[in-house]
C-alpha cells in the first residue's frame, strides 16, 4: 500500500486520512484548553498511530494512561505496558522493525534507564516517536522539571525537538512523524517538553480537526527492509559487527554511525519546512540577545516584557530542535550580538555549550541563568543577569549579591 | 554528508542539483566511459516480490544489454547482483556478489570503475556509496527509488522502470562518441 492512495479514505473511526500539509496547515482550527498531558492524547488521537507501549513514570503517567482511553476508544492497533521503560524501548524496536507507526512517553530516570535502546533505534533507522517530559535524574530522587536527560539523547542518534508550549507539542507529535518517517531521515524523534510545565498546566491549544488523521506510515519507504515474512528474503545481519576485529568491520560500522547522522543533516530540509525553520527569532538586532529552548524561552519573554519596560531592548532566539542542530541559524542570529544570555533548566548548562562551540566570539555567551533540581525560575534572574552584563545595578536577589 | 538532496524532477551530480535529463545523459557518459561499467541490482528488485519489482527488473535487464552492446570489445559490462545486507565472512566471492558491509572488495576485484546501484535500500546503498568513495576511485551512480543519496556521485531520485529505460536510450544516443577513459588508479579501478 502507498501512503498517497488511502488520502480522502476514512479509517474505522471515521476520521479521513489527511494530506498531512492540508491537515496541519489549512484546515480549520479548534480553540481547545487542555494540559499538556491531554494534548498529547489529542495529537495521537489524529496520528494514525498502530502501536503505543507504556510504563508509568512521573510526569508522563497521565499521558501515557491517556492514551490508554485512545486504545480503548479503538483509535490505537495496539497498547499494552511494558516490564519496564527498557523493555518498553524495545518492546518499541520490535513493533517498528515490523512496520508499526510507534509511539511512547517517558522522563527522567526512565529515559536513562532505556538509554541502551536509543542509539539502537538510530542504528536500526526505526522512526520512533518518544515523548520526553523532562524531569530530575539524580539522586536525591526529584520528579521536578530539569532537562539535564536531553543532554544525554542528543548523542544518541536521533532526532532531538524541544517544545516550548503545549501548541508545539500538538504540532509537534504530528509534523515529527511526517519528518523522521522520510526515507532519507528515517529516524527516531526525541519530542522533548519541561514536564510539569508543560504536561500539567493548562493552556489554550488550537486543535486539528477530529475527524481528520495522518496517512499511515508506509514501511515499504523504509531505507531499511521491514520484517515481512512475504517479501524478499533479506537478513540484515548475521554476525554483529562488533563480533568481528578487523578493518572491513570497523570500516562497516563507522560508515554506519556517519549515515546515522547524516541522516540528522538530510532532517534539515523537511524540518525546515514543517517547523517554519530550526530557530524563531525576535528582535536579533538588539545588542543583547535571550537563547534558549523549551520553557526558559518562556522565561525569557517574560524578562525581555519587563526589559522593555524599564526601556532595555532585548532580542530572543528560542531553538526549536537540537538535533539537528542549528548552528548555522544560530551564528546569523547572534552575528551582532553583544551579549547572549543563556537561561536553562539544568545544571550543566548543555544549551550554552552548544551555543558556544556553534559561533565566533563565544565569549558573547553568558552560560546562565541556570536551575536545576525543579526550580522554578523567576524571569527576574534573566533579567538581572542582563543587567548584571550590561553594568546597570539591579535590586539583590536572594543570596546572589550584586 | 551535508548535500542537499534533489527535489522531484531533478538529480544531482557531485552535489549540484541539476534536472533529471542532464543527469541521465552524463550517467549515460560515465557507463559508456568506463573500461568495466557495472550494475548492481539489490534486493528490492531481484525478487519479483510485487508487479513494480518485476518490471523495473525487466527495465534493469534491458540497460545491461543496452550497455553491453554499446561498449567496445575492451571494455566488459557487468551486472554484479547484491542479494543480501548481511557481512560475508570469513569471505565473499567478489565475482559473483557485492555486500554493502564491503562493496570495495568487489570493485577492486573486477576493477570496476562506474558502477550504478539501483533496488538497494538507502541505508545499505548510502553504507555501500561511502565505502566505495572512501576506498576506491569508482564513479558511483545511485538509481534511487526514494529521496536520492549525497553519497554518489550522482544520484537520481524516484527511480522507475520507465527513468530507467530512459537511461538506456541515453546509453544507446550516445554510442561511438564518449571516448574510453585511460586513467588506471592504483586501486586498479580507472574513471
Amino acid at each position: 500500500m502507498e501512503t498517497t492512495s488511502v488520502i480522502g479514505t476514512k479509517n474505522k473511526k471515521g476520521q479521513v486520512y489527511t494530506d498531512p500539509r492540508v491537515m496541519m496547515n489549512e484546515a480549520p482550527r479548534t480553540p481547545s484548553f487542555f494540559t499538556g498531558s491531554e494534548v498529547i492524547k489529542e495529537a495521537v488521537r489524529r496520528a494514525s498511530v498502530d502501536v503505543m507501549i507504556a510504563y508509568p513514570i512521573t510526569p508522563q503517567s497521565e499521558a501515557a494512561a491517556l492514551i490508554g482511553e485512545l486504545f480503548a476508544e479503538g483509535y490505537i492497533g495496539d497498547y499494552f505496558r511494558g516490564e519496564s521503560e527498557f523493555a518498553v524501548m524495545s518492546e518499541c524496536a520490535g513493533a517498528a522493525f515490523g512496520g508499526a507507526r510507534v509511539f511512547t512517553t517517558t522522563a527522567g530516570p526512565g529515559t536513562m534507564r532505556a538509554m541502551e535502546n536509543f542509539p539502537m533505534w538510530a542504528g536500526a533507522r526505526l522512526p520512533i516517536q518518544c515523548i520526553v517530559t523532562c524531569r530530575g535524574i539524580n539522586s536525591p530522587l526529584s520528579i521536578q522539571p530539569d532537562t539535564l536527560e536531553i543532554s544525554y539523547l542528543m548523542q544518541t542518534g536521533m532526532l532531538v525537538w524541544h517544545a516550548e508550549t503545549a501548541q508545539d507539542f500538538y504540532d509537534w507529535i504530528m509534523k515529527g512523524y511526517m519528518v523522521s518517517e522520510e526515507p532519507d531521515v528515517h529516524l527516531p524523534l526525541a519530542l522533548c517538553c519541561d514536564g510539569f510545565f508543560v504536561t500539567h498546566t493548562k493552556d489554550v491549544v488550537n486543535l486539528t480537526p477530529v475527524d481528520m488523521c495522518l496517512p499511515p506510515y508506509d514501511p515499504y519507504r523504509s531505507p531499511v527492509p521491514c520484517m515481512d515474512m512475504e517479501c524478499p528474503p533479506v537478513r540484515m545481519m548475521r554476525d554483529p559487527f562488533v563480533m568481528k576485529s578487523n578493518y572491513i568491520s570497523y570500516a562497516t560500522h563507522a560508515s554506519w554511525q556517519q549515515e546515522v547522522w547524516a541522516a540528522i543533516e538530510r532532517s534539515r530540509k523537511h524540518t525546515i519546512a514543517w517547523l517554519d525553520g530550526l530557530i524563531e527569532t525576535e528582535n536579533v538586532d538588539a545588542d543583547v540577545l535571550i537563547v534558549s529552548s523549551g520553557t526558559a524561552v518562556s522565561q525569557g519573554r517574560e524578562a525581555i516584557r519587563l526589559l522593555d519596560d524599564e526601556g532595555i531592548r532585548v532580542g530572543l532566539v528560542k531553538v526549536k530542535t537540537l538535533r539537528p542542530w542549528p548552528g548555522e541559524e544560530i551564528r546569523e542570529a547572534t552575528k551582532n550580538a553583544k551579549y547572549i544570555v543563556v537561561p536553562e533548566f539544568n545544571v550543566f548548562g548543555w544549551m550554552a555549550r552548544e551555543i558556544k562551540a556553534s559561533i565566533p566570539n563565544s565569549d558573547r555567551v553568558i552560560a546562565g541563568p541556570r536551575v536545576c533540581g525543579g526550580m522554578t525560575m523567576p524571569p527576574e534572574i534573566i533579567v538581572e543577569q542582563i543587567k548584571h552584563a550590561l553594568g546597570i545595578r539591579s535590586a539583590t536577589l536572594a543570596g546572589r549579591g550584586s | 554528508m551535508g548535500i542537499s538532496l534533489p527535489n522531484p524532477g531533478e538529480a544531482h551530480i557531485h552535489g549540484v542539483i541539476v534536472p533529471e535529463e542532464q543527469a541521465l545523459e552524463e550517467a549515460a557518459r560515465q557507463l559508456l566511459m568506463a573500461k568495466v561499467p557495472t550494475i548492481f541490482p539489490g534486493p528490492l528488485v531481484l525478487w519479483a516480490w510485487n508487479e513494480k519489482a518485476a518490471k523495473k527488473a525487466t527495465a534493469i535487464r534491458h540497460l545491461y544489454e543496452t550497455i553491453k552492446e554499446c561498449v567496445t570489445p575492451q571494455q566488459q559490462a557487468m551486472l554484479i547482483p547484491m542479494p543480501d545486507y548481511r557481512p560475508k565472512y570469513p569471505k565473499i566471492n567478489p565475482e559473483v556478489e557485492i555486500n554493502p558491509n564491503h562493496p570495495n572488495l568487489t570493485i577492486w576485484h573486477n576493477k570496476i570503475d562506474c558502477c550504478m546501484f539501483v533496488g538497494v535500500h538507502c541505508h545499505q546503498a548510502n553504507l555501500s556509496l561511502k565505502i566505495i568513495r572512501g576506498g576506491t576511485s569508482c564513479y558511483t551512480i545511485a538509481m534511487c527509488a526514494q529521496a536520492g543519496h549525497e553519497d554518489a556521485m550522482l544520484s537520481f531520485r524516484d527511480a522507475s522502470a520507465e527513468k530507467i529505460m530512459r537511461l538506456a536510450e541515453w546509453v544507446r544516443k550516445l554510442k561511438g562518441t564518449v571516448k574510453v577513459s585511460q586513467v588506471v588508479s592504483k586501486s586498479g579501478a580507472s574513471n
